[in-house]
């Protein structure tokens, strides 16, 4: 018996359970730990459609760092998370409306078949010597080797701004602030005191 | 009667499962509609779906180009991820609170 169908629906299983935990979790640290169980189950489910490359690099990239980022921030920033839930339960309805609607149209034009006829077989398995990675990288530096630097480009922007966001510099030395100088009125420096020029004796 | 049709993964589960993962993700925009941080982590799990149908029609159309898209979303999805961020801790940092309610008193 063939184990791809097996293996297909624990980990097609466990990736909408873990997606519905995300969505539900009342602590965000759960929501980004399921969050790390979905992209491990994708990464599973690709790995069945033989993306190699990307079902390492999404567990590097989002596991390993990604979500790392987001644990972070959680974890960082002291919210009362409870607050922000007051109102959870009175979006069920127009959520799962929505949800639903947009699942039933989307199986309705999928099950329709439209994508039957060309491609309903499996393609054969690759030959012994093929080699995902290799297949990736002929395609990325010869016919998109323009959109890879567009996305190095992409990825020094994102690293620029984060830190010219985020970056706060100590303020340890003293330093001038030229507004601040040039606000001065004389009544902050000076003060007229109204007082007698000498001390009555006697 | 064979079944196996049903039972073995065709391009169609494949796909199905993507929009299950999108409709889920498009719900929990709507419950979290308040909290910043879980409304980024219902986007990533969106381009999580997207990423599935690529690599399923680059399957089993035979075709890498498709994994060269996907490969690039992961890219522009892990800038905007760091962004996104970045932009939460300074709101944080103003209005102590990731609230999206509490985004109104910025304009004050």
């Amino acid at each position: 018996m063939n184990i791809q169908p097996v293996v297909f629906y624990v980990f097609a299983a466990v990736l909408v359970f873990a997606a519905l935990r995300v969505i539900s979790s009342s602590n965000p640290v759960h929501s980004a730990l399921w969050l790390v169980l979905s992209f491990f189950s994708a990464a599973g489910i690709w790995l069945l459609l033989q993306a190699e490359f990307l079902a390492i690099a999404l567990v590097l990239v989002y596991v390993g760092a990604v979500m790392v980022l987001f644990l972070f921030v959680v974890m960082m920033l002291d919210v009362n998370f409870a607050k922000m839930r007051e109102q959870f339960k009175s979006y069920i309805p127009v959520g799962a409306t929505v949800g639903i609607l947009i699942l039933v149209e989307m199986t309705l034009v999928l099950l329709g078949g439209y994508f039957a006829p060309a491609t309903g077989t499996a393609p054969a398995a690759a030959a012994a010597g093929y080699s995902n990675t290799r297949a990736l990288g002929l395609l990325l530096y010869t016919d998109y080797a323009y959109p890879f630097e567009i996305a190095a480009v992409i990825l020094l922007v994102a690293i620029i701004a984060a830190i010219a966001l985020t970056h706060r510099a100590p303020r340890t030395s003293k330093r001038q602030d030229p507004a601040a100088q040039v606000k001065v009125r004389r009544g902050d420096r000076l003060r007229v005191l109204d007082m007698p020029a000498e001390k009555n004796e006697g | 009667m064979d079944l196996s049709f049903i039972w073995q993964p065709t391009l169609t589960h494949y796909l199905v499962l993507g929009a299950i993962l999108f409709a889920i993700s498009v719900i929990g925009i709507f419950l979290n509609r308040r909290n910043v941080i879980l409304m980024l982590m219902a986007i990533e799990l969106m381009l999580l779906a997207v990423n599935l149908n690529f690599i399923a029609f680059s399957h089993y159309l035979n075709d890498p180009a498709g994994q060269v898209f996907v490969f690039f979303i992961l890219t522009v999805a892990a800038a905007e991820s760091a962004i996104g961020l970045a932009i939460l801790v300074l709101l944080f940092r103003t209005v102590r609170s990731i609230d999206v309610e509490d985004l109104a008193t910025l304009k004050h």
